[in-house]
C-alpha cells in the first residue's frame, strides 16, 4: 500500500483529535493537581503593584470628557487613587451611583488636614458609550480619569471577576502605584469608613 | 403503595442499571459475532436485547422517580438536589438537572433510540425501503457498544443510586433558577438530539467496516439524521428562549462554552443533513459525509461531557473526582478517536468519484454550503477552545466573547444565506443559466423591492442587509413551492400533493429566514436601566412606561416583590398598551434570589421588563419610600428567533411522515 494524498487527508481528523485529546488530558491533570483553573484570573493581591494593562481610550474626544487610562498614569501619582470598575448595564453599579455622587461631592470640598486628598478614577467595563455617558451623568461626572475597556481585556489584567469592583492605589515611585485594598460589589459608606478612610490617614 | 415502593425500590433501580449495562454489552458483541460467522440466531438477538435494555433503564427511572416523589433522602442524589417543599413536578424534572441523573438520561435516551430502531417493521414487498435486518443488527450492535461504555461509567463513577448515611431530615433543595418549566423540558430535548446523532454515527462506522457508503446507505441513514437534527434544533431553541425569558439579561445567546457546545454539533449536523443528499442522489462526497457523521457525534459527546468536566466551564464541576474526568476522556478517546482512526485507515479505500462537479448545480451549491458550515463550526470551535489552550500552553488567561464571534460568524453566514436561496432553484448535475434566472426572478424581485424599506426599518446597514438576505431565502423557498405546485398535473394541484421532502426542505429554509429576521430585529433593541419610585414615568422609543406600584406577596417557598408597570402609547396621557408585572423572588432556604421577567410578546416586538432590586429609604420625616431598579427593553421581532427554530424543527420533521404514495397504497389495501 502506498501512501497517497487521500491517506494523508483521511488521517488529518484523527491527528487533530489526538492533539486535542492530549491537551484535554493535560488540562484535566492540571485541574486535579490544582495548577490549572480555566476560570482563573490574575488575582492582584493587595500589596502588589498595579498590573500592566492595555491603554484605555477616553469616553469621547471632547475636551469635557476625562482623559483615558494607561499604566503610565499610575507612575507619577502624588495622591491615593480610588479606581472604580463599573458598567451601566450592571444593577449594583446603578445602586452604587448615590454613594459615588456623594463621595465625589464631599471630595470637592477641601479636606481636613490629616487625610490625603483622594482622586476617583474609573474603568468602564464592556459598555456602550451612550449608556456609559448616561450613567456618568447620573453620578455627576465623578471621575478625573476614565478608561473605556470595550473588550474587557484590561479587566482581566486587573483580575476583575464581576462589576462593580473597587481598588485603592497608593503612590509608590519604585513600582508605580501599589494596590492596598480591593473590594467586590457596590462600595457603601460603611465599607468606605471601615476600609478606605483608615488607609488615607496613614498617608503622610 | 407499600408494594409499589418495594418493587421500585432504589436497589431495584440499581440492579436494573447493572442489568442494562450487561445487556448493552451483549447487544454490542453478540450480533457482531453473528454477522462475522453468519449465524442468524445471534444476529436476531440484537432486537430483543435492545428492547430489554430499554425496559431495564425505564425501570431504573421509575425507581428513581418514585424515590424522589417519596422524598427518600437516603439517596445521595435526592438529598443533594431535592427538598420536601419542592413542587412535585420539579421533584421529577430535578432528577436530570445534575450530573448523575443527566448521564442516566443520556444512556436511557440512547436505549430509546435503539428501541425505536428495533421496533421498525422489517422490509416487505410493500415497504422495500425499510432497513434490512443485517444492517439493522449491525447498527444496533454498534449503538450497544456506545451504550455499554456509558452505562458502565454510570454504574461505576456516577451512580445515581448511591445511598447516604446518616439520612438527612430534609434535602438541600434545588437551585431556584432551575425551577422553570422550560428547563424541565430543555435537557431531555437537547439530549435526545445529541444522542440521536449516535445513529448516523453507527451508520458511518458500519459503512467503514463494510467498505461501502452507497446511495442506498444514505437513503437508510437520512431519516435518522433529520430526526436527530430536528430534536437538537428544538433543544437549542428552547435553551435560547429560556435564557431570554428566565435569566432576565435581555439577551438570547451569550456565546458561552455551554451554548457553543450545542451549536458546534448543530452546525456539523446541518452540513451532514445536506451532504447525505449528495451521497444519495449523486454518489459523491461519501468520505466527507462519513467524516461529518463521526464528527457530529464526537462533538455531541464532547459537548455533553467535556463542558461538564470543568475544562471549559466549571459550573458543574465533577472533575474534582479524577476517576470521573479520566473515565470520560477515555470514553471520548475510545469512541471519537477510535472511529477517526478507523476512518483514517478505511476511508482512502472508498471508491473515488468518477464524475466531476459542476459548480452551478444542486450538488455544487450543497458542497459550498458544507464548506461554509464547517468553516463556521471551526471558527466557533476555535473561539471556544482558544482560552483554555492559551492558558495551558502559554499560561495566559483571556476571554473570547461576542466581538470575536460577531466579527467571524456574520461574514460566513451571509454568503450561506445567499446560496440557500439559489440552491433550491438549482437542478442536480448541471444547471442552465437561461432556465435558472426565470426561476429565481420572483424572489429576486421581492428582495429588490424591499431594499429601501429594509434600510429604513433596520437600525444598521448590516442588519438591513442580513434581513434582505433572510427575505431572499424565504421568498426563494416559497417561490420554489409555487413553481413545483404549478408543475403538477392540473387536476392534482394541491399543496399536500407536493413531495414531503420538498415541504420539509422549504419549511426548514423558511425557518432559518424567520430566525435571521428575528436576529436582525434584535440588533435594534432598546434598553434602559432606571431607578424609579412609584409614579415615575420613563419614555422608551415613543412610549411611556409608568411604575404604578410595588407590592409584596408570599409564595410556597419564597417571598416576592412585584413591580406594576403601565405602558402607554405616545405619552403619559396616551391609551394604555399593556401592563407588565416583573417580580423578584427570594428563596430563604438557598439564600438566593431569582428574577421573574415580564414579557409581552407582540407580533412585531417584545416589551420586556425585569425588576432588579428594591430599596427602602427613610426621609427626615421618618416615612419610608421604596425605589425599584428596573430594566426596560423593547425588542423588535424577538419572538421570531424562536418561531423560526420551531418552524425549522417541525418542518423538517414532516419528512418523517409516510410518503403520499405509501398512504395511497395503504388506503387501497384497506379498501380491498
Amino acid at each position: 500500500m502506498t501512501l497517497t494524498r487521500r491517506h494523508l487527508l483521511a488521517a488529518l481528523p484523527a491527528l487533530g483529535a489526538a492533539g486535542l485529546g492530549v491537551g484535554f488530558v493535560r488540562m484535566l491533570h492540571g485541574l486535579n493537581q490544582g495548577h490549572f483553573d480555566p476560570r482563573a484570573i490574575n488575582t492582584p493581591l493587595t500589596g502588589r503593584p498595579v498590573p500592566d494593562f492595555p491603554a484605555l481610550p477616553p469616553l469621547s474626544d471632547t475636551p469635557s470628557s476625562p482623559p483615558g487610562l494607561t499604566r503610565g498614569d499610575f507612575q507619577n501619582i502624588k495622591q491615593p487613587i480610588l479606581l472604580f470598575i463599573w458598567a451601566s448595564w450592571c444593577l449594583p453599579c446603578v445602586e452604587e451611583i448615590p454613594f459615588i455622587r456623594h463621595l465625589a461631592t464631599s471630595l470637592a470640598i477641601p479636606q481636613s488636614s490629616h487625610t490625603a486628598p483622594l482622586a476617583l478614577w474609573g474603568l468602564c467595563y464592556k459598555d456602550h458609550p451612550t449608556q456609559a455617558a448616561h450613567w456618568l451623568e447620573q453620578a455627576g461626572h465623578p471621575f478625573t480619569r476614565l478608561g473605556m475597556d470595550r473588550e474587557g481585556q484590561a479587566a482581566i489584567d486587573w483580575g476583575v471577576t464581576g462589576v462593580p469592583e473597587t481598588f485603592l492605589i497608593m503612590p509608590d515611585p519604585q513600582t508605580g502605584g501599589r494596590i492596598v485594598w480591593h473590594g467586590t460589589g457596590s462600595l457603601t459608606d460603611t465599607l468606605y469608613q471601615a476600609h478606605i478612610h483608615p488607609q488615607l490617614e496613614t498617608v503622610p | 403503595m407499600a408494594t409499589l415502593a418495594t418493587i421500585f425500590c432504589p436497589e431495584g433501580g440499581h440492579f436494573a442499571l447493572a442489568l442494562a449495562c450487561a445487556l448493552a454489552f451483549m447487544q454490542g458483541i453478540l450480533p457482531l459475532i453473528g454477522l462475522r460467522r453468519a449465524e442468524s440466531p445471534l444476529i436476531t438477538l440484537a432486537r430483543p436485547l435492545a428492547l430489554s435494555q430499554c425496559l431495564a433503564l425505564l425501570f431504573a427511572w421509575a425507581c428513581l422517580i418514585i424515590a424522589s416523589l417519596g422524598d427518600d433522602f437516603s439517596l445521595k442524589l435526592i438529598a443533594e438536589t431535592s427538598a420536601i417543599n419542592k413542587p412535585w413536578a420539579y421533584k421529577i424534572a430535578g432528577l436530570w438537572g445534575n450530573h448523575e441523573g443527566s448521564l442516566l438520561l443520556w444512556v436511557t435516551l440512547l436505549s430509546l433510540w435503539c428501541a425505536g430502531l428495533a421496533l421498525l417493521p422489517a422490509p416487505t414487498t410493500a415497504r422495500p425501503e425499510a432497513l434490512p435486518p443485517r444492517l439493522r443488527a449491525r447498527i444496533l450492535a454498534l449503538l450497544g457498544l456506545v451504550g455499554a461504555g456509558f452505562s458502565l461509567f454510570c454504574l461505576t463513577a456516577s451512580n445515581p443510586f448511591l445511598r447516604l448515611w446518616p439520612v438527612p431530615a430534609d434535602g438541600m433543595g434545588m437551585n431556584p433558577l432551575l425551577q422553570d418549566p422550560g428547563l424541565a423540558v430543555h435537557p431531555p430535548l437537547l439530549y435526545s438530539g445529541y444522542v440521536g446523532f449516535a445513529v448516523p454515527f453507527a451508520f458511518a462506522i458500519s459503512a467503514l467496516l463494510e467498505g461501502k457508503a452507497d446511495a442506498l446507505w444514505a437513503r437508510y441513514m437520512r431519516p435518522w439524521v433529520i430526526s436527530a437534527w430536528a430534536l437538537l434544533t428544538l433543544g437549542i431553541t428552547l435553551g435560547s428562549w429560556w435564557s431570554y425569558s428566565v435569566l432576565g439579561w435581555g439577551g438570547y445567546w451569550f456565546w458561552d462554552p455551554v451554548e457553543n457546545a450545542a451549536l458546534i454539533p448543530w452546525l456539523t449536523g446541518t452540513a451532514l443533513l445536506h451532504s447525505v443528499l449528495v451521497v444519495e442522489k449523486r454518489s459523491l462526497l461519501q468520505g466527507w459525509c462519513l467524516l461529518l457523521a463521526i464528527a457530529t457525534f464526537a462533538f455531541s459527546l464532547s459537548g455533553t461531557f467535556l463542558v461538564r468536566s470543568g475544562i471549559l466551564n466549571s459550573v458543574h464541576a465533577f472533575a474534582n473526582d479524577p476517576a470521573r474526568g479520566l473515565f470520560i476522556l477515555g470514553l471520548l478517546g475510545l469512541y471519537g478517536g477510535g472511529s477517526l482512526l478507523l476512518f483514517a485507515i478505511r476511508a482512502p479505500a472508498l471508491p473515488s468519484p468518477q464524475t466531476g462537479f459542476s459548480p452551478l448545480s444542486r450538488e455544487g451549491a450543497l458542497l459550498l454550503n458544507n464548506i461554509l458550515l464547517c468553516t463556521l463550526c471551526a471558527v466557533v470551535l476555535t473561539g471556544t477552545l482558544y482560552p483554555p489552550f492559551m492558558q495551558l500552553l502559554f499560561g495566559r488567561t483571556l476571554s473570547v466573547g461576542k466581538p470575536f464571534f460577531d466579527a467571524t460568524t456574520i461574514p460566513l453566514t451571509l454568503p450561506l444565506l445567499a446560496i440557500m436561496g439559489v440552491s433550491v432553484a438549482l437542478p442536480w448535475r448541471q444547471a442552465r443559466t437561461d432556465k435558472l434566472l426565470p426561476r429565481l426572478a420572483p424572489a429576486l424581485l421581492v428582495t429588490a423591492g424591499n431594499i429601501l424599506p429594509a434600510f429604513w426599518l433596520f437600525p444598521t446597514p448590516l442588519a438591513a442587509f442580513s434581513a434582505l438576505l433572510a427575505l431572499w431565502v424565504i421568498s426563494a423557498a416559497l417561490c420554489d413551492l409555487i413553481l413545483r405546485l404549478r408543475s403538477l398535473p392540473v387536476g392534482d394541484r394541491k399543496l399536500h400533493h407536493l413531495p414531503r421532502s420538498l415541504w420539509a426542505a422549504s419549511l426548514a429554509h423558511i425557518g432559518v429566514g424567520v430566525t435571521i429576521l428575528g436576529l436582525c430585529g434584535m440588533a435594534g433593541s432598546q434598553e434602559r436601566l432606571i431607578e424609579a419610585r412609584p409614579g415615575t414615568h420613563t419614555t422608551l422609543t415613543g412610549r411611556d412606561w409608568e411604575l404604578t406600584a410595588l407590592t409584596a406577596h408570599h409564595g410556597p417557598n419564597y417571598e416576592a416583590v412585584e413591580a406594576h408597570l403601565t405602558i402607554r402609547h405616545h405619552n403619559a396621557h396616551g391609551p394604555i398598551l399593556a401592563t407588565l408585572t416583573p417580580e423578584i423572588r427570594l428563596f430563604p432556604q438557598q439564600g438566593q434570589r431569582t428574577l421573574h421577567v415580564a414579557i409581552l410578546h407582540r407580533p412585531l416586538e417584545d416589551l420586556y421588563a425585569a425588576l432588579g432590586s428594591v430599596k427602602e429609604e427613610h426621609d427626615p420625616q421618618g416615612q419610608s419610600h421604596y425605589t425599584a431598579i428596573l430594566r426596560l427593553h423593547e425588542n423588535p421581532l424577538a419572538s421570531w428567533i424562536w418561531l423560526g427554530g420551531i418552524i425549522m424543527a417541525l418542518g423538517s420533521g414532516l419528512h418523517l411522515l409516510p410518503a403520499r404514495r405509501r398512504l395511497l397504497r395503504m388506503k387501497r389495501q384497506v379498501q380491498a
